[in-house]
């Protein structure tokens, strides 16, 4: 413990990476500090602690996402023999709003109380904003500020959705995912603007709940997915009922009598449409402006704004550490954010000697018809080590539970194998429960598993897993 | 005896085993021919090509467990916003199990036409072994002819036991046998058993709102790990299923209305209750007894289980058996499948690799799943005694049971059994929802050696159930499992 310091280690951003850091350090006995803060959105929609992922990011989505496969099943329901079901019955807004709050609050409460009352961590509902490499200001929300001292800070401050700069207007008469979660009237006839899983995964529940939804793409789905596996997801939103514009972007977005004209330019034509709520869902930007970086001398990126950090999590300030979605190069998930936090106060506190690495890391994105990946895209694979060294196996397949109301589409799985030794490099999985399947192949892959071994196992029948274990073509 | 064909490959069963066996050597050009033909149950029912799992097993079952849990989503439908779901809403058990039988349907005419693409001869006759290679087939009719094969595959599977102690017991209950082709809902049922059969159909017929009681001799689900076996039945009991343990019927009788007087004695006093259906699920034997294999020397043991190496090889050369009805086999058919399709690549494909039964994962698909891989704890404890293991061990709650303020928030469990030395994962538990779509993929980790570290290092998939197993802290005996927060 160094007394020149008031903290051991100071946090600022509340969220997967910052909450995780402050967790460890404290029980370790260091003094820990944190700022959390939330900025509202241009709407002025605001949360409480925990980060983007269970205010307005992974826990959310997922209920809604829940809440639009549960509407579904309304057909098996029938198919299966309950009475009374009506299958065109509509979906109420605001009870799922209501009920999505009531866990995002209880989950606030949790982190507060534990922070209120764990010995060694003092919570500044703060914006914080480096003051010299030790120093830190935090301002309250009249504006008042204060400095507290540290030895080592962690940045952690995340991320925030990225507006475009060419629309007159655009954050006043736009929402982002910052606003969609407690959003108090329904959203109604909605276009969605962008292609990443945000734009897909809330284009997806929307059009499950019941809504018109157009999601408009400038070029690619998913860009840095695989692509076969994009297309796939967007072929099965068009059968739930998603329309796509691709190949534009809006030119300009105009408030009439409340709801938004919103025109673009496709093939030399100006096209325009009405809709009652524009998500923007382009990408998101580091959230690190007015942070003080540049005057402590900590580098950041000047196009997208992300801090330079080293394997270790240092920045170019050797005290000054930063991980999670606000760093350059690091993968934007809650889990490589957890683990990172883990391993940087083990290696500052504990003699760990281990830092994070991105590489094989599992992730699903919740689209109607879910995805789970872990490894190399074909693209990414093929590039790297030329077509004619891989195998590609291929299966397509339609769960057991699909036959009794006869559900349109189809199930995918590839998996990506090298030639010389066997080794599956590319896991993807298109099908339910897309992340609780891929989840166990995710250790799979880290073991440098090869096709072999997983023929080897015996099948769990019947189960959607099973078809993994059992690919014999490939193309 | 004429002999009408002959074939270098004839099995006897078309189940899940010997569809496979069959279709496998067919590939590399063997004459292949395969006779399957189902003994009515006592109670009458029949069903077509593909065994017990497609017909009877697996597969019905599957799709009712899905139905009640179907179900049961009304009441998350609510709590998230769905307008018009009626709570009150009945069961059709017609519509259900007509759902179910079209499928199964299908199933059996894929299979023919699959055999048919093979060119595999298929017999819709009563197999008997005539000689070592010569097959005698019936048909209903009671119409016999011959086949010759150079080797023969019996791949018979198992039927449902009865208990002995009851006069005339097979007309008066039913068994899984008849349950999805039942014409009429099962009303108020006792099952009588403890297996994961007794538990899966109870599990699901209170599911589908019928009144359900199990009776229980004495433990639940023997051979499983017994911790995670008390769970599954908490979870049925708050299900609303209804346990009479450490009982057996003495007696049923069938009342005026065919309804069923069951009489049981429990901690030696008598009890009696009427139900309108008894569904008896105490085991299965394998359905051997006709095959004639006594008179051909094929050795059997006492249950009437066929007794082979590992190679698959009955006491006669040239006789393979595989799958239910083979001594030490575990009764699934995804093992049944490989094995039959390795046995077929040995006999045919110049392979030699042979089954491996080690670390196979199954899945109870009772109302709260459970899929599990290696070791219990029981089996663990017995063979490595405690001082070798170290079981780490969570309950948590998955994130959309929060949708209702559920009172199953202790419900879900996952334990790890793993080597203290090595830090190698012996056994996998996983009791909560998907259990057969998490466990899948962790089966090929453990196959493989994995450690307890290799699984931490995973990064998880957020939010999901699965994710849990990689991120065990709490060691059993010292921990507590629960832990808090997102």
């Amino acid at each position: 413990m160094n007394p020149q310091y008031q903290y051991d280690i100071f946090v600022i951003g509340g969220g997967s990476g910052g909450l995780t850091v402050v967790d460890e350090a404290q029980m370790l006995g260091k003094r820990v500090g944190l700022a959390d803060y939330i900025k509202p959105s241009p709407h002025g929609t605001q949360w409480g602690t925990g980060g983007t992922c269970p205010n307005v990011g992974c826990i959310p989505k997922k209920l809604m996402h829940m809440t639009a496969l549960i509407g579904e099943i309304r057909h098996e329901l029938t198919a299966t023999g309950w009475q009374g079901i009506d299958p065109h019955s509509n979906h109420d807004w605001n009870t799922l709003v209501n009920e999505v709050q009531r866990q995002v609050k209880g989950i606030n409460k949790a982190n507060d109380d534990w922070l209120v009352t764990t010995n060694g961590i003092t919570y500044y509902n703060k914006l914080g904003k480096l003051k010299d490499d030790h120093t830190i200001e935090l301002i309250d929300k009249d504006g008042q500020s204060g400095f507290v001292t540290a030895e080592y800070i962690v940045i952690a401050v995340g991320s925030r959705p990225s507006f475009p700069n060419d629309i007159p207007n655009v954050k006043q008469l736009t929402i982002t995912s910052d606003d969609l979660f407690s959003l108090k009237k329904a959203p109604g006839k909605t276009l969605v603007v962008g292609a990443s899983y945000v734009a897909l995964e809330c284009a997806g529940f929307l059009t499950g709940l019941g809504y018109d939804v157009t999601v408009m793409v400038r070029s690619i789905l998913l860009r840095g997915f695989d692509q076969e596996m994009a297309e796939r997801i967007g072929e099965f939103m068009k059968i739930q009922g998603t329309k796509f514009i691709r190949g534009t972007i809006p030119n300009s977005i105009e408030d009439v009598e409340g709801k938004r004209l919103v025109k673009w330019l496709l093939n030399g034509q100006e096209q325009s449409d009405v809709y009652d709520t524009v998500l923007l869902a382009i990408g998101r930007s580091a959230d690190t402006q007015n942070l003080g970086l540049e005057q402590v001398g900590v580098q950041t990126n000047k196009e997208s704004g992300k801090i330079i950090a080293n394997e270790s999590d240092l920045t170019s300030v050797p005290n000054i550490f930063a991980i999670g979605d606000c760093v350059q190069g690091r993968l934007e998930l809650t889990p490589t954010a957890i683990m990172c936090g883990k391993r940087l106060i083990k290696r500052l506190y504990s003699n760990g000697n281990q830092v994070m690495e991105y590489s094989d890391v599992s992730t699903t994105v919740f689209t109607p018809l879910e995805y789970g990946c872990v490894g190399y895209s074909e693209e990414a694979a093929v590039k790297k080590f030329g077509r004619e060294n891989l195998k590609i196996f291929t299966s397509e397949f339609t769960p057991l539970f699909w036959n009794f109301a006869n559900r349109k589409g189809t199930c995918y799985a590839k998996l990506i194998v090298k030639k010389d030794d066997d080794i599956v490099i590319g896991f993807h999985y298109l099908g339910p429960d897309a992340a609780e399947v891929t989840q166990g192949f995710g250790v799979v892959i880290k073991l440098k598993a090869k096709k072999n071994d997983l023929d080897n196992v015996v099948g769990i029948h019947p189960s959607v897993a099973e078809e993994i274990v059992q690919m014999q073509t490939w193309k | 005896m004429q002999i009408t064909q002959e074939f270098d490959f004839f099995v006897i069963g078309g189940g899940s085993g010997g569809l496979a066996a069959a279709k496998q050597a067919a590939i590399y050009g063997a004459r292949v021919g395969l006779a399957d033909f189902v003994k009515p149950s006592p109670q009458g029912t029949k069903w077509g090509l593909g065994g017990t799992c497609v017909n009877v097993g697996c597969i019905p079952k599957k799709l009712m467990h899905f139905a009640a849990l179907a179900g049961e989503l009304r009441k998350d439908q609510v709590e998230a916003g769905w307008i018009h779901t009626n709570l009150q809403g009945k069961h059709d058990w017609i519509k259900m199990t007509e759902n179910v039988q079209n499928h199964i349907k299908k199933l059996n005419f894929q299979y023919k036409n699959q055999l048919n693409k093979k060119e595999v001869k298929y017999y819709n006759k009563l197999a008997e072994l005539e000689k070592s290679n010569i097959v005698k087939l019936i048909d209903k009719e009671g119409g016999i002819e011959y086949v010759k094969s150079k080797f023969i595959l019996i791949a018979v599977g198992g039927r449902p036991t009865y208990p002995e102690n009851i006069p005339e017991i097979e007309k008066k209950v039913i068994t899984s046998d008849d349950l999805f082709w039942l014409p009429n809902s099962p009303g108020k049922t006792l099952i009588v058993g403890a297996s994961y059969v007794a538990l899966e159909c109870g599990g699901f017929l209170n599911g589908l709102g019928y009144d359900t009681s199990i009776m229980v001799r004495s433990i639940l689900l023997r051979g499983f790990d017994q911790q995670i076996a008390s769970k599954i039945e908490d979870y049925m009991l708050e299900s609303g299923v209804k346990f009479i343990k450490e009982a057996i019927p003495i007696n049923i009788e069938l009342n005026e209305n065919n309804k069923k007087l069951v009489t049981w004695t429990q901690k030696g006093v008598q009890h009696s209750e009427i139900f309108d259906t008894v569904l008896v699920a105490t085991g299965r034997k394998s359905d051997t007894n006709k095959l004639n294999l006594e008179k051909i020397g094929i050795k059997i043991n006492k249950n009437g289980k066929i007794i082979c190496t590992i190679d698959d090889r009955t006491s006669i050369p040239n006789i393979y058996a595989i799958g239910d009805c083979v001594e030490g086999r575990p009764e699934l058919t995804p093992t049944a499948i490989k094995c039959g399709q390795l046995l077929a690549n040995r006999l045919f494909g110049g392979q030699k690799k042979m089954m491996c039964y080690q670390f196979v994962p199954t899945t109870i698909y009772t109302p709260l799943e459970y899929g599990c891989i290696g070791y219990s704890e029981e089996e663990a404890i017995n063979k490595f005694t405690q001082n070798e293991i170290i079981i780490y061990h969570s309950i948590f709650k998955p994130l959309e049971w929060n949708l209702l303020d559920s009172h199953y928030a202790q419900a879900c469990m996952i334990k790890l059994i793993i080597m203290k030395q090595t830090r190698r994962i012996i056994g996998l538990h996983y009791l909560g929802p998907n259990a057969g779509e998490i466990v899948q993929g962790y089966a090929i980790a453990i196959k493989l050696g994995a450690t307890k570290e290799q699984f931490d290092a995973t990064i998880g998939i957020h939010p999901t159930c699965s994710e849990e197993i990689l991120t065990l802290s709490a060691i059993k005996g010292i921990d507590n499992p629960q832990k808090e927060g997102c």
